[in-house]
This record gives structure tokens, sequence and C-alpha cells, in this order.
């Protein structure tokens, strides 16, 4: 199995508690949109770290490239940290439409991060890394979330 | 045909080509040689050929497709090479690279035959021009612009509706079968025998309503359960492909039925309007706020500063041009058969696209309102 199995399996599990966050706040159900929009930031944060801490460093101590795709990752974690503290504000004041708003931003931000990871990073981590532990250090990281 | 090229060269193609330079990076990793420089350049030569070749079809002007036709082996030949090397140098593999590496060559082929098209008309050379005019549209519509927008499908489907991936099976197969039965249908022009084309034209049509009934499956049992603009257009796209397929099929079948020419301005209908303007138009909805958003955050204000996508394009102008286009298809549709309807029909039409062309310079004109307050507020700090 290649290291970053785990990685491409949480995609499609936060993917699916996006579906859920986006469809309980856009019919109004605010309660239950608070319980999966936790749940949705809660995992994206694990993700992002577990790629921060232990993916990228590892892959930039064998590559020697810092400033190459893991920075570019590092640069759109940003970006999706910020769309979802605007969405956190906008849960809080029940503002339907700015949260539709960022929703829709992050999905297609979050979807074309994980293409780039997919068919790009995550193969040539596979390459470099594949004698090391780091795999099944995400999945322990990944699966304790 | 002059209006047909309107569509196909002036909208389709254009977008397609924009298309092109986004998701080489993004897909497949590719680099496209200095694209601003290719984009800056090919795009008005291009709309520049479009122009001279529409006028001279619409006027009988043959100076007009004389002259057209070098802009547009220097714009398109520009672009397919320079895409092409993007294309074979970079290290990603999958099956969109492969789509869209067919479908560049699609492309290609589907220049050389329209410049042969257009300079046989004007120096009267001796061709078969119907049916060099049928392989044309064969590879235009299908070895580029259906081919690419199924290698675009494999990624925008799963990614803007969060549904399953397509079948590997299909994805894999779908491409190298589309191309192998356009290139038999090419060879029509050796061999006119009924039969051929019967045993060539049924698989092609049975491929088309694979790709749109399981692109309407995936739609169906996808994860997101928000309807927007961008997934009720990619579903009346593929609804038209299906009864695209019917109906050529029927027309395959009954050659009786092709001797009624209102028969084949049915297909043109669905193909052009039903499809491919639906298809481009709902993603075009997705990508132009998206790449607002892209574009101004890097500008480096704090991205809270910036607005989202919905702020680009506001959701009821898509919706409401979305049900005006799908009004238009069905005028268009009727008139084929109701001439009475013609003309109503075109205004339908013309003002949807007009709509359109509303929407997205209100997307431009907001991007740029916005962007000028962004430095403002920099500047200001």
């Amino acid at each position: 199995m290649s290291i970053t199995a785990p990685l491409f399996k949480h995609h499609k599990h936060c993917d699916e508690l996006f579906a859920t966050a986006e469809e309980t706040c856009a019919n109004g159900d605010w309660a239950a949109g608070d319980e999966a929009f936790a749940l949705l930031r809660d995992q994206l944060e694990t993700h992002f770290t577990s790629e921060e801490q232990l993916l990228f460093p590892a892959f930039e101590a064998a590559t020697g490239m810092t400033s190459g795709p893991t920075e570019v990752m590092r640069g759109e974690h940003r970006q999706m940290r910020d769309l979802l503290a605007q969405m956190q504000g906008a849960l809080a004041s029940r503002d339907g439409d700015t949260f539709g708003g960022a929703a829709e931003t992050l999905l297609i931000l979050m979807q074309q991060h994980n293409m780039k990871e997919e068919n790009i990073l995550y193969p040539m981590c596979d390459n470099v890394l594949g004698a090391s532990d780091v795999g099944a250090s995400l999945a322990e990281r990944l699966k304790a979330s | 045909m002059a209006l047909t090229h309107l569509i196909a060269l002036g909208f389709m193609l254009q977008a397609m080509c924009g298309a092109l330079f986004q998701f080489i990076a993004v897909a497949v990793g590719g680099n496209v040689w200095r694209p601003k420089l290719v984009a800056n350049t090919v795009q008005p030569v291009l709309l520049l050929a479009t122009l001279l070749l529409v006028a001279g079809l619409l006027f009988s002007r043959p100076v007009l497709l004389s002259a057209a036709v070098p802009l547009f082996l220097l714009a398109l030949g520009g672009f397919v090479v320079a895409v092409a090397l993007a294309l074979w140098r970079t290290p990603a593999t999958g099956v969109t690279l492969w789509a869209m590496r067919m479908a560049i060559g699609g492309l290609a082929i589907t220049v050389l035959l329209g410049s042969l098209l257009a300079e046989a008309l004007v120096h009267g050379l001796s061709v078969p021009i119907v049916e060099l005019t049928n392989i044309h549209l064969a590879w235009g519509l299908g070895g580029w612009a259906l081919m690419l927008l199924a290698g675009v499908s494999y990624h925008v489907v799963p990614m803007f509706q969060l549904t399953r991936p397509y079948p590997a099976s299909f994805s894999r197969w779908f491409g190298p079968l589309l191309l192998l039965l356009l290139l038999a249908w090419s060879s029509r022009i050796f061999f006119g025998d009924a039969r051929w084309s019967l045993a060539i034209a049924l698989p092609l049509l049975l491929l088309l309503s694979a790709y749109a009934g399981i692109t309407l499956w995936l739609q169906y049992t996808r994860r997101r359960k928000i309807h927007d603009a961008t997934s009720i257009y990619f579903r009346v796209a593929m609804l038209a492909m299906l009864a695209f397929a019917v109906s050529a099929a029927a027309l395959v079948l009954r050659p009786e039925t092709g001797a009624d020419p209102r028969f084949v301005v049915w297909l043109g209908v669905l193909a052009f309007a039903g499809v491919f303007v639906s298809a481009i138009t709902g993603m075009m909805y997705k990508i132009v706020p998206f790449l607002n958003w892209l574009h101004l955050q890097r500008l480096g204000a704090p991205l809270s500063a910036v607005p989202n996508m919905k702020k680009m394009i506001p959701a009821e102008a898509m919706t409401g041009q979305l049900r005006l286009h799908v009004l238009a298809v069905v005028l268009l549709l009727s008139a084929v058969w109701l001439p009475g309807l013609t003309r109503l029909a075109g205004v339908a039409f013309a003002a949807s696209f007009a709509w359109m062309g509303w929407n997205l310079i209100g997307a431009v004109r907001r991007y740029q309102s916005f962007r000028d307050q962004i430095r403002a507020t920099a500047l200001h700090h």
C-alpha cells in the first residue's frame, strides 16, 4: 500500500463532512449545522497538520525541495483555514448567504488542492518516502482523529 | 453555416482554449510555454479570423474566406503546438491527460479540414465537399469538443458535485474508442458503403449515450445536495446528448428520414445549443467566479477582505439565464418542425446569450471594483 493512501481516503471523508455541513446550513438547520461544521473543521485541521508536521518535512528532507510543491500546499492550507474562519463567523451570526458563498469557494479550492496533491505531490512522496515509516505515522494520526 | 461557426468558433472554441490554459496546470501539472504571450496572441487573431469567416459565409464573399484561412492556421497552429508541448512534457499520467492529448489532435484535424473546405469553396477545388464537411463536423464535435468535455468531466463532475468517480473501465476506454470510431467514420470517404456507415455510427452513438448516462447517474447519486446553475446546466447537456443519440440512431436506422433536411437541423440544435453551449456555460458560471476570487486574494489583502464566489455573479442571474436558455433550446427544436416559431426561437436564443454575456461582464466589473477597493485599502494602511 502507498504511504499516502490514508490521506487519499481522508480527503473523501472530508468531502462527506463538507456535504453534510453545507446541506444542513442551506436548509437553515443551524443546530445540526453547528455540529456538522465543527466536525468538518476539526477533520480538515487534522489533515492539514498531519501533512505539515509529518509528510511535508519528510518530503523536504528527502528531496531538498523546500520551496517547491510543499510550499504551495502550505499556502493553500492557509487560504482554506481563512475560509473556514469566515464560515465559522457566518455560522455564528446565522448568515446563510455568507456561509454558502464561503462554502462554495472552499469546496472548489479544496477540490483543486486535493487534485494537485493526489495527482502530483502524493505520487512524488510515494516515490521518495516509500521505505520510511511516515505512512504508519500518518495512518495512526488520521485514525486517532 | 455562418451562425453555426459563430457558435462553434466565437463561443465554444474561445471558451475551450481558455479553459485548457487553466486545466493543463491544475489537472495534469503541465506548463504552457509563456501562457500570457500565447493567449494574448491567439485570442485576438482567432477572433478576427472568426469574424472574417462568418462574414465571408454570411455574405458569400470568397475574399473574406481566403483571408480567414491563414489566420486560423496561424492562431490555432500556434495554440496546438504550445499546448501539445505542455501535454507531452508533463510527468503526470492518467486518463484526463490522454483525453486532452487526443482532443488537441482532434482540433488540429478539424482546423486542417476546415481550411481545406474553405479553400475548396474559394477556388472551386474538386473535392467531395459534403463528405469532407461531415468528417470536419465529426472531428470538431467529437474528436475535439466531446473528447475535451469528457476529459474535463472526469475531474469536474466529481469535483463540483462531490459524485463518485467515473468507473475506471469507462474512462480508460471512452477516449480510445471514440478516436478509433472517428477514424473509421472518416474512412467513409473511401468506402461509400451504407452498411459500413451503419456499423460505425451505431457504436459511436452508443458510446455517447454511455457517457451521458453515466454522468447523469453519477449526478443523481452525488453526495452534495445543493443544486445550482452549473449542476442543472450539466444535466441539460447530458439529456440533450441522449436525445441527440436517440435521434441520430433513428436517422441511421431509417435512412428515408434523412431525406428530410429538417432532421439534420434538429440534430445540429441538440448538439450545439443543447449539449455544448449548456455544458460550457455551466462550467463558466463556476470557474469565472473562482478565478476572480483566486486573483483577488493573490493581491495580498487579508482573505476576509476578499468577497467570496457568490458575490461575483448573483445566483438569481445565473438561474434566470439558465431558464431562458432552456426555453430557447425548446423553441429552437420546435421551430425545426413549426417554422412559425423560428423568429421567436431566434430572439430567445440571442437574448439568452446576451444575458450570459451580461452576467460574465458583470463578473469582470465586480472583479475590477473589488480589486480597486483592495488596492485603495492597502495604500491607505
